[in-house]
């Protein structure tokens, strides 16, 4: 229990909190890491789930990359484009890690949640006359939205926490607390950044899971933004819950 | 002679069988660490996510907290998990497994939940009119029915396991993950290649492995289709 009481002390320090090792500036680096990695990955994922969705295929590899991503070791990835040939670019090793670890969630999820679209308001939607483009944008879109915002919501939790891993490998961010912290061997150095660390990936958890219930909110306010109000397609649209498959901790 | 034989150690290639010759011994016992962890990990997840599948099926002032408390865990880094877990266990596997056996926890009782839920109320009401108490119904009835989906579960359970151990090179219990950290330190580029190599592989055999465990578990699913088939094949 002694831990804990070191622990506060450790995060009650000031020193502790400014300069360059500071809490406060590792946590800006890792928050300029994450936004940057999911900006990245959802200019790259996004609009190939939307084609793919719309079209229908490549559903097979959607599903066979949330597949692989599982597979692979983040910290290996890390640790291969560190030692490679980017690695003297330092940050860009970190950021394609993190980027192509970021790009499963976020395909598979919008793919799926293109593909659930009733067929039949795709179908009305082509009787009424609408373009391809004009079914992606204002049919298909909207209602893959709960979707695709899970997707961006499990991205961006896993970049919080791969971007805390990546400070093993010498990048920046709060993990470098804790790898400090195990250098010196001080334990309460290593429990109060691992505190940091998780209340940051629980911050983000809950800010995205704020932002979805603002959005389902403002959806229903706004009535069905498709055509027809039918439950078929406002019953899939509500249908929150990711493919429990899609699931990977970092 | 070491300008032959350790030539490829010496230019530092990514690929060297030199590397694998020489350290074969370090290769197996990293492996053999990874794959203990990871089995007792996913062991230990199944024997704690049964009972708590169970009580939340059971209750539904269960249900809640469980499936909420294993999401949250879920939610915290493996960095930090297996860092607050260190004061608890000192520097041990016990920090590693107890990590893993945590985010396993949040798929497998998802899973066993999924898979009870799926079992049809026909085969339920069945077996209670011919007389099955409770216990009997969910071991010879209930859990084969679910066993599909908790297979699935316990794939990626291990899948996932097997890539998560590798962090736990900070505590010096990361298997494979122990050689990459030491490879990231000493720029072995053979060494961190092999390791990661043989870790993706690791994940893979383990799931093939599973899927036919699950096969031979299951034997009827594959029956029923042999079947139809057949059946197919007659008409």
């Amino acid at each position: 229990m002694d831990v804990i009481s070191r622990t506060w002390a450790w995060l009650a320090t000031g020193a502790h909190w400014s300069g360059p090792d500071g809490v406060w500036h590792r946590l800006a680096e890792h928050l300029e890491l994450t936004a940057v990695c999911l900006a990245l990955s959802c200019a790259v994922a996004l609009p190939l789930a939307v084609v793919l969705g719309h079209t229908g295929r490549g559903g097979a590899l959607a599903v066979n990359l949330s597949n692989a991503g599982r597979a692979v070791p983040t910290f290996a990835v890390l640790v291969l484009l560190t030692l490679g040939p980017l690695g003297a670019y330092e940050p860009w090793p970190t950021v394609l890690a993190l980027v192509l670890f970021a790009i499963p969630p976020l395909l598979t999820n919008a793919y799926v949640g293109m593909r659930e679209v009733d067929r039949d308001v795709v179908e009305a939607a082509r009787g009424m006359g609408m373009s391809g483009r004009q079914v992606v944008g204002r049919v298909e879109l909207p209602l893959a939205l709960p979707l695709v915002m899970t997707g961006v919501r499990s991205a961006a939790v896993q970049v919080v926490a791969t971007v805390s891993i990546a400070a093993m490998v010498g990048g920046g961010g709060l993990g470098r607390i804790i790898t400090a912290g195990f250098r010196l061997t001080d334990t309460a150095q290593v429990v109060a950044g691992a505190l940091l660390v998780a209340a940051l990936a629980l911050l983000v958890e809950g800010v995205f899971v704020a932002l979805e219930r603002w959005l389902g909110r403002a959806r229903r306010r706004r009535g069905p933004v498709a055509p027809g109000p039918g439950p078929g397609p406002e019953e899939s649209a509500e249908r929150t819950s990711p493919v429990p498959n899609e699931w990977s901790a970092v | 002679m070491a300008g032959e034989t350790g030539n490829c150690l010496i230019r530092n290639d990514w690929i060297c069988a030199e590397y694998v010759r020489t350290r074969g011994q370090e290769l197996t016992d990293a492996t053999l660490q990874h794959v203990g962890i990871t089995v007792v990990s996913v062991a230990v997840g199944l024997l704690i996510a049964f009972p708590l599948a169970l009580a939340a099926r059971r209750r539904r002032g269960v249900a809640g907290p469980v499936l909420g408390l294993t999401t949250v865990l879920y939610t915290v880094p493996s960095l930090a998990m297996f860092s607050l877990l260190v004061p608890v266990f000192g520097l041990s596997a016990a920090v590693v497994v107890t990590g893993l056996v945590l985010y396993s926890l949040t798929i497998l009782v998802r899973n066993i939940l999924a898979g009870l839920a799926a079992v049809p109320e026909e085969a339920r009401e069945a077996a209670r009119g011919m007389g099955y108490g409770p216990v009997r119904l969910l071991l010879t009835v209930e859990l084969p029915l679910a066993l599909p989906a908790v297979m699935a579960g316990v794939r990626i359970a291990t899948v996932s396991t097997v890539s998560l151990t590798t962090v736990g090179a900070l505590t010096g219990y990361g298997g494979l993950g122990n050689l990459i950290y030491e490879g990231l330190h000493s720029i072995f580029k053979a060494e961190v290649l092999t390791a990661s190599v043989l870790c993706v592989l690791l994940a893979v055999v383990a799931d093939m492995l599973l899927l036919g465990l699950q096969r031979l578990l299951t034997p009827w699913t594959r029956a029923g289709r042999k079947r139809k088939a057949a059946v197919a094949r007659w008409t």
